[in-house]
Formats: C-alpha cells, sequence, structure tokens
C-alpha cells in the first residue's frame, strides 16, 4: 500500500501543485488538507508547500499559524509523526514555534527566484536519510522573506544538536555566508534549513518538490521528498522514526 | 492666480466623448442620455473598450485555423492541441496606468490578462512580460523600471503563475510613455472551455470576487485613450489597485466554478467594470439584463451609481447562473472567502436596465421583477454599448519623409560599411553585448518566480520559454517578440518581422507555432502619419500571418502613447504559442558538444538600420533596414522543425538582435565553450 502523505492547502498556497507532483512521482499518494479541518484523514506524513497563505501582506505565515489546520499539525507533530515545510511551509513553522529561528525579508530585499546549492548535513535524518552521495544538491529558491535569522546563542545551540540539515553553498562547495554570491537571502551561517530538537519537524527555504525530474533541470529534490515518504511509512507502521526522540524529552 | 472665467466643458466632452459621439448616442437612443448613461456611454466607447478607430483594420486579419476553438471577439484565443487539451492565451497592454502608478499598473496589468484566461475556463500556466522604457539612464525610467518589475513579480508570484519569458528594451520614444505588456497562457481541459455569452431570460446576474470601491473609475476613457502632459497626478485615482491574494481566490474559485457546470457565462470585469461585463455578455447572448445597483458589494459607503458602473476594482467576475443552480455558486465562493451576489437577470428585452430601489431592500424581488418604488437609473440597448459602438473611418496619410524597404524578395541595395567605418570588429562584439538592450536580463528575472507549478522546462532568458504538460509527453513554447526600431522606419516591415520572428524564436526549439495574439502599441489615431503607421503595422501582421499560416486569435490595441507631443516608435507585440509534441526533442540555443558542425541557414544580407549596432554607433545615409522574404522565411523555419525532428540539431538559436555576432557569442557562453568560425564570402 502507498503511504499518504498530507498537504495543508491554505488560501495562498500556490506550490501545492508542485508538492502533489513530487509526492506522486517520490512514490507517495497525496492529501489535499484543507487549512479549515482539524482532521488529518489520517495521513502519515504532512507537506506545508510554498505560497502566500493568506496573502501574507502582514508577514509570512504570520495568519496562518492560526488557523485551524495548524492546531492539528502541532498536535501531530508532538506524537512524533514527519512534517517538512518547505518555503511557505517553513515560514509557517518558524511562526508556529515549531521550529526554531525566523525568516526575515531577504538581505537585497527583492523576491529572488534562482538556482541555488544546497550542501546537506546529518545525512540519517527523517528528512535526508534518502539523498544518498549525490551532492551538492541544485534546487530553486523563490522567495521575498527568506533570511535565515537566530540569535547567536540559538544558533550555537541548533549547530551543536545538528538541527542544521541544508546550508547554502558557493560555487568552490564553501558553506555561502550572508554576504556570498552563493547565498541568496543573506541567512546566517548559510543556514538554508533546520530541524526541531525532537528531529521529526523540518523546514527550508529551497524547493526540493520542484526539482525532482530531469526534464525541469534538476532532480535533486527528489532524495528529500524520497526521505519524508520513507520516514512517513516508518511512522505509520513502527510509530516512531529512526533518528529522532520523543517531543517531551527534547524539551523544544 | 485669477484669471477670466473659464465656462465648465459639457459633460460629454468632460467625459472624453467628441460632439459627433454624442450625437449618435442620442441616435441610438432616440433621446437625450442622463448622466449616468452618458458615463456608461464615455467608458464602452472609449478607445480601449470600443476598438473604434481600429476595428475595420483588425477586420483585416486572418482568424482561421483549423484547430481555433475561440477567437478575436473572446476573451482570449483557444487552440485545441490534441488528448482532450487546449491552449488559451492572450497578451495586453498596461502602458498608461503603468506610466502613472507603474507597481500597481504593472500589477493589475497582469491580474486582468489573468482573468481573461482563466474566465474561458483555463488554469494560468504562465506569463511573460514585454517591457519598454526611455533612456536607462536617467532616474525617472530607473523608477519606472523598478516599479515595473516589482508590480509583475508581486502579482505574479503570488498567484503562482510562473513568469517565464518576456522583453526589456530601452529607447528614447519610450521616454513619456513606457509600454507594459502582458501576456498570459492557460491551459483547458476537456468540457472546461467556458463563454461569456449571457443566454438564458430569467437567468440570474451573480458578481463574485473583491467588493466594488472608487478605484480605476474611468481608467479606459481617461487613462487608457488620451496622451499625456508632462507630469499629471489628477491621474493617480484612475489607476487600478491589484490585491493578488483575491486573484489566487478568484482564479480556483472560477475553475471549480466552471468544472462543477454551474454557470452558463463568466466575464471578468476590468476597463469599464460592471458596465463593459453585463453589456458585452448580454449583447453576444443577444439578450438584455435588468441589474439591480443596490445589490452590488460595495467597499465604501456613499459611492455614487455613475462610481459603481464604471468602477474598475479588481479581481471581480460576472456569472451568468440557472436559478437551481445559486445555492452551489454561493457555496464555492463562500469555500474560497469571497463575497458573492446577485446583481440582476437576463432578460429578453436587449437593454441593459440600472435600477435602485425604495428602500433597503433592492429593486429585484426574488424572482427578478422590479419592486414597487423602483427606479429606472439608465436603460440603454446592450449592443449599442457593445458591438454597435460608433466607427470612425480616421485619416490615414504617410509621412512626408520616409525610407522604404526593399521589396520582398528584391535584392537589398544598401551596403554595410562596418570595417569602412573605422571599427574594431571585437570591440563592436563587445559594445554590443554590454549594450543595454542585449546584455543580461538576469537582474529583473531573478524576481519573478518561473517555475511554480513544476512544469518549467526552459525559463527566461535564453529564447523562448518551454512549458511541459503534465501527464503527456508535450510541451508549450511560447516567446514576445516586437520590432519597434523597423517600424519607425517602415511600419509594415516592422510588424512582418515581428511576426516572422516570433515564429522564429518558436519553430527554432522544434516547435510548430500554433497562433498570434498581438498587442498593437501605437500614437494618437487622430494624426493621420500615427494612423498610417497602425495602419500599414496591421498589414504587415496580417501579411506575415498568412504567408506563415498563422491565425490571429485576439490580442490589444493601445493608441495614444504619446507623451508632450512626441510619439512611441511603433510597436506591434507578438506574442506566438507553439506544440512541441514531444518535449524530449526540444532543442536549445546553447552549443553543447566540441567538434560540432555550426551552419548558417538563411540569407545573410545587409540591413543596418533598425539594428542594435545602428544605435550605438549611428546610421550611414547608405544604410537600409534589412530585407524579409516572408516565402523563404515559411521555407526555412519548415526546414528547422524537420531537421529538429529527425534529430539531427544539437542546438539552434536564431539571428536577431545584434546580428550574427551576439547570436554566437550567446551560444558559446550559454553553452561555456568557444567556437571557431568561417564566414562564407557571399551568398
Amino acid at each position: 500500500m502507498t503511504v499518504r502523505v498530507g498537504v495543508v492547502v491554505f488560501p495562498g498556497s500556490n506550490r501545492d501543485i508542485d508538492a502533489v507532483n513530487a509526492l506522486r512521482v517520490a512514490g507517495a499518494e497525496p492529501e489535499i488538507l484543507w487549512h479549515e479541518t482539524t482532521d488529518l484523514a489520517g495521513v502519515a506524513g504532512i507537506l506545508l508547500p510554498g505560497g502566500f497563505a493568506y496573502g501574507d501582506y502582514l508577514r509570512a505565515g504570520v495568519i496562518a499559524r492560526f488557523s485551524p489546520v495548524m492546531r492539528a499539525v502541532a498536535d501531530f507533530a508532538a506524537r512524533g509523526g514527519p512534517v517538512l515545510g518547505i518555503c511557505n511551509g517553513f515560514q509557517v513553522l518558524a511562526e508556529a514555534r515549531l521550529v526554531t529561528g525566523a525568516l526575515l525579508r531577504n538581505r537585497g530585499l527583492r523576491f529572488v527566484c534562482r538556482e541555488v546549492t544546497l550542501l546537506p548535513e546529518h545525512m540519517d535524518t527523517p528528512f535526508t536519510r534518502e539523498i544518498g552521495e549525490r551532492r551538492p544538491l541544485r534546487m530553486p529558491v523563490a522567495h521575498g522573506e527568506g533570511c535565515y535569522y537566530a540569535d547567536e546563542a540559538t544558533l550555537d545551540e541548533l549547530e551543536r544538536d545538528g538541527g542544521v540539515l541544508w546550508r547554502y553553498a558557493n560555487a568552490d562547495g564553501s558553506v555561502a555566508g550572508p554576504e556570498d554570491q552563493g547565498n541568496p537571502n543573506g541567512s546566517l551561517r548559510g543556514i538554508a534549513g533546520v530541524r526541531n530538537a525532537a528531529g521529526n519537524v523540518a523546514g527550508l527555504m529551497p524547493h526540493p518538490e520542484t526539482a525532482v525530474e530531469a526534464i525541469l533541470g534538476s532532480d535533486d529534490g527528489l532524495g528529500i521528498i524520497r526521505s519524508l515518504v520513507v520516514s512517513s511509512a516508518e511512522w505509520a507502521s513502527t510509530g516512531s522514526i529512526a533518528g529522532t526522540r520523543p517531543m517531551a524529552e527534547a524539551g523544544r | 492666480m485669477t484669471g477670466p472665467a473659464i465656462p465648465p466643458l459639457p459633460l460629454h466632452r468632460t467625459l472624453g466623448l467628441e460632439d459627433v459621439e454624442l450625437e449618435a448616442i442620442r441616435e441610438k437612443l432616440g433621446r437625450d442620455p442622463n448622466d449616468l448613461e452618458l458615463a456608461m456611454f464615455s467608458v464602452m466607447w472609449s478607445e480601449h473598450c470600443s476598438y473604434k478607430s481600429s476595428r475595420p483594420l483588425l477586420a483585416t486579419l486572418p482568424t482561421k485555423g483549423e484547430d481555433v476553438i475561440a477567437g478575436i471577439g473572446e476573451q482570449a484565443g483557444v487552440i485545441a492541441i490534441g488528448d482532450g487539451l487546449a491552449v488559451a492565451f492572450k497578451i495586453e497592454s498596461h502602458n498608461h496606468p503603468s506610466a502613472v502608478e507603474p507597481y500597481q499598473g504593472a500589477a493589475t496589468g497582469v491580474g486582468g490578462i489573468l482573468r481573461d484566461v482563466f474566465a474561458m475556463g483555463a488554469r494560468p500556466i504562465a506569463v511573460l512580460d514585454a517591457l519598454r522604457f526611455g533612456d536607462p539612464s536617467d532616474a525617472r525610467t530607473r523608477h519606472l523600471v523598478d516599479g515595473v518589475v516589482r508590480g509583475v513579480g508581486g502579482y505574479g508570484n503570488c498567484v503562482g503563475v510562473p513568469t517565464v519569458g518576456g522583453e526589456l528594451v530601452f529607447d528614447p520614444s519610450y521616454q513619456g510613455n513606457p509600454l507594459v505588456n502582458v501576456m498570459a497562457i492557460g491551459l483547458l481541459e476537456d468540457g472546461m472551455l467556458m463563454r461569456a455569452s449571457a443566454d438564458g431570460p430569467g437567468n440570474l446576474v451573480v458578481l463574485y470576487g473583491s467588493a466594488t470601491g472608487r478605484d480605476g473609475i474611468g481608467g479606459a476613457s481617461v487613462l487608457a485613450s488620451a496622451t499625456f502632459g508632462e507630469q499629471d497626478p489628477s491621474k493617480r485615482p484612475s489607476v487600478q489597485v491589484g490585491d493578488p491574494f483575491a486573484e489566487k481566490l478568484l482564479i480556483e474559485a472560477t475553475l471549480e466554478i466552471i468544472a462543477k457546470g454551474l454557470a452558463v457565462s463568466i466575464q471578468d470585469l476590468g476597463a469599464a467594470g460592471i458596465t463593459c461585463a453585463t453589456c458585452e455578455t448580454a449583447d453576444r447572448g443577444g439578450t438584455g439584463m435588468l441589474v439591480d445597483l443596490d445589490a452590488i458589494p460595495r467597499r465604501e459607503p456613499g459611492l455614487e451609481p455613475f462610481e459603481v458602473m464604471i468602477s474598475e476594482s479588481q479581481e471581480r467576475m460576472v456569472a451568468i447562473v440557472e436559478p437551481g443552480r445559486w445555492e452551489a455558486v454561493r457555496a464555492v465562493c463562500e469555500r474560497w472567502d469571497l463575497p458573492v451576489a446577485i446583481i440582476g437577470r437576463v432578460t429578453e428585452a436587449q437593454d441593459i436596465v440600472i435600477l435602485t430601489g425604495p428602500g433597503e431592500r433592492g429593486a429585484l424581488d426574488a424572482d427578478g421583477r422590479p419592486v414597487d418604488g423602483a427606479r429606472e437609473l439608465a436603460r440603454i440597448p446592450a449592443r449599442a454599448l457593445a458591438s454597435g459602438a460608433i466607427v470612425f473611418e480616421r485619416e490615414s496619410r504617410a509621412p512626408a519623409r520616409r525610407r522604404l524597404a526593399p521589396a520582398p524578395g528584391a535584392p537589398a541595395e544598401s551596403v554595410d560599411r562596418l570595417p569602412l567605418r573605422g571599427q574594431d570588429p571585437g570591440a563592436v562584439l563587445l559594445a554590443l553585448l554590454g549594450s543595454p538592450n542585449l546584455s543580461s536580463r538576469r537582474s529583473v528575472y531573478e524576481q519573478y518566480d518561473h517555475n511554480v507549478q513544476a512544469n518549467t522546462v526552459a525559463g527566461p532568458g535564453r529564447g523562448a520559454a518551454v512549458i511541459r504538460i503534465k501527464g503527456t509527453t508535450k510541451a508549450l513554447v511560447a516567446t514576445t517578440d516586437g520590432n519597434a526600431p523597423v517600424s519607425a522606419l517602415d511600419p509594415w516591415l516592422g510588424a512582418a518581422m515581428s511576426v516572422a520572428e516570433a515564429s522564429r524564436n518558436v519553430s527554432i526549439t522544434g516547435a510548430r507555432p500554433l497562433g498570434v495574439t498581438n498587442c498593437l502599441n501605437y500614437g494618437d489615431p487622430t494624426r493621420p502619419e500615427a494612423f498610417w503607421a497602425l495602419a500599414e503595422g496591421v498589414r504587415g501582421l496580417a501579411d506575415a500571418c498568412v504567408a506563415l499560416g498563422l491565425p490571429v486569435t485576439g490580442g490589444n490595441v493601445s493608441l495614444y502613447n504619446e507623451a508632450s507631443g512626441s510619439a512611441i516608435a511603433p510597436t506591434p507585440e507578438i506574442g506566438i504559442v507553439g506544440l512541441l509534441a514531444d518535449v524530449a526533442t526540444r532543442v536549445g540555443p546553447a552549443f553543447r558538444a566540441d567538434g560540432n558542425s555550426v551552419l548558417l541557414v538563411g540569407h545573410a544580407g545587409p540591413g543596418l538600420a533598425g539594428s542594435e549596432y545602428a544605435r550605438l554607433a549611428g546610421e550611414a545615409v547608405e544604410d537600409g533596414p534589412p530585407a524579409l522574404d516572408l516565402a523563404l522565411e515559411k521555407q526555412l523555419q519548415a526546414f528547422i522543425r524537420e531537421a529538429i525532428a529527425r534529430g539531427l540539431v544539437e542546438s539552434c538559436q536564431d539571428v536577431s538582435g545584434g546580428g550574427l555576432a551576439v547570436a554566437l557569442a550567446e551560444m558559446c557562453m550559454w553553452g561555456d565553450t568557444g567556437a571557431q568560425l568561417r564566414l562564407g564570402v557571399g551568398d
């Protein structure tokens, strides 16, 4: 039986199209979860897609975090289920405090859509386990508010706990600092994506779900989507995922 | 300062109507119009809505094609592409609003053309934007570029439609009057085709989407149909304000209404607002409407009836709905948090009748009959406002001094004397590659989301865009091209070359061009020289489309593109969509492998006038514009498509702006390689 992964649709979500396509390419069955529902229809994992939830006129994700579906997503996460937020989905997770940090306006103050190079870290997590040897990864970013920010102490703690899963890279393969050409938005320490302390909730600004077929320029994102699908299947059958710990123990 | 009292203009003049137009209105009504009726006529008879100067010319365009499902006169052209699918596409201008308020002008330009496409039942899958501005070193130009680019991006990015291509051109003639032309492409699934025709007397007129406010009052007549003075802040309230989030909801609600078969007809509200949407749909259906003014949801209190009727508030649609389906339509709109209201009834009598009620309960009862005490504010035959609008036979006169292009196929008599002008060819190439019109556009298109929806095979920056169609092997190929410099020398030739180049850009990917949409940006049609340029442009467009076998499926005419007494270079903007049967066979412009041979196909003739080189180096008197042989062009494109279909071609690039040198340099740079080339002597 194919694993069912929920795709949350807020009014204004637009990469839900990409997310549905990517989950199918990865062999999963996407299930649309409307923003007004608290019934997750028994899905084994959740993907929060990109877009402009509720228009994002105030600040990205700030309204979406109060939606009924997010209460259900928070419960799902607390039970250890895998949740991946991409772009606007990452912004919503950050606003909901399900992952650490904030996403500020891009350093260049402009929307930026281009291909970036990503260095994945910690290859045994629920969101990186299927990436394999192929790295760095090429995939697009497309956002106006993607500058990852947290204070220095929090960043140190995040790195110590293995919370950073993806960083932007320069052409020479080095990590792209806030001022570097390989960093599209000024994210501190080149951070493109993080996970929570429990390990079962992650978010990233780049779009692995748009880079799942060679005809579209890259299929480097497929490993991340497949990781979510495999982790969802594991959680559905065993009630836990290797490499994660209960949220109560993680403290956050 | 006080001067002699100026007598107030009569109302029709204030609204932009000429005396002869007032006479024609009196004739159609058999009486004097009241103020509301005059306001409705003024927007519907504006150049923008009525095509009153260009309609006789547009009737000469070839429109037939075996796969054409909907063409000129519909909200967008629709062409079948097999597998039960069809493509809807159209290009439209938003020049004048963008000159006044660049961000909102450009943003609402995107919104308007998207609505034209999804009103037909197509999901929007791509946007292309063709932009033209004045001197790039000028501070005001930079302000306009910045605002327009952010406006296109701000809207397109939020609604989730990729901006996959377009143009950015600088020329002094656009200094006071930039051009913002936006093309949208949508994909129609089987059974989704919707028309805007108010059939079935007794059916409900349903307005859904944003509430109606004061923005965009008279945009069509005030902005789009008059020339600009130096600085004109008084026109700012006429610019519409866009809400892309509302548009995204409108897309989803509209496609859901159509997929569920809930509507008889859908039309978007753009120029001339509710007036246009009601009279055009009634005119197409051979019906009329009772419109209950009180039932129209408002953004603010105190709106005058004429403001409600001509407001160009964005993100609104009018649907014609059978009474039994109203509850289902309402449920869809409420699910998407969109205001929705029954604002009238379709009638057999072919008049648009605007009513207001005596109290709070509105003007129509539950059965759609006027309640006791309802007052009639306006009554106009729908046809008089729409297809029966006035048409002008404008005077056309060729300018006294002009250069003639060589006749098609004739040997070019001009001689290019590039080396003789003392130029180092290497320095010329570098100057061309760094010139404002040929350099990289990355800083612009990186502000546009060009891959949302996961269909973009080739995005902006390298020739035509390629959009795959999920679930098939097919792809759509799209481009916009407009040759204004050659149009300025010879408007026939410039328009025909624009069609040839757009078609060539599609053919060199291996795709078969399907049809043409066009945005004709010209000057004040009441000036005989400007009207001549428009007439010659339409003739060139028609000749090229006939020669290349391409139907024209729609478009838009933007006149009065003049500022402070000087007109823009005539700019025929051509949008073409092509079909690639197997996306895997597509060819791109980058060189791919060492050792491949480079062939020049076609006729390399002289013709530097109107070129990018001439823009940098100036023209010698003996320079003429390039020759165009449409019969050869047809053969050339057929040859390229067949060679690609047979798998013989690794990469292909057309020779256009910057000539052969720039074309080859781009192929090298994009392929991260070099090439050794030997130019043959003679033909």
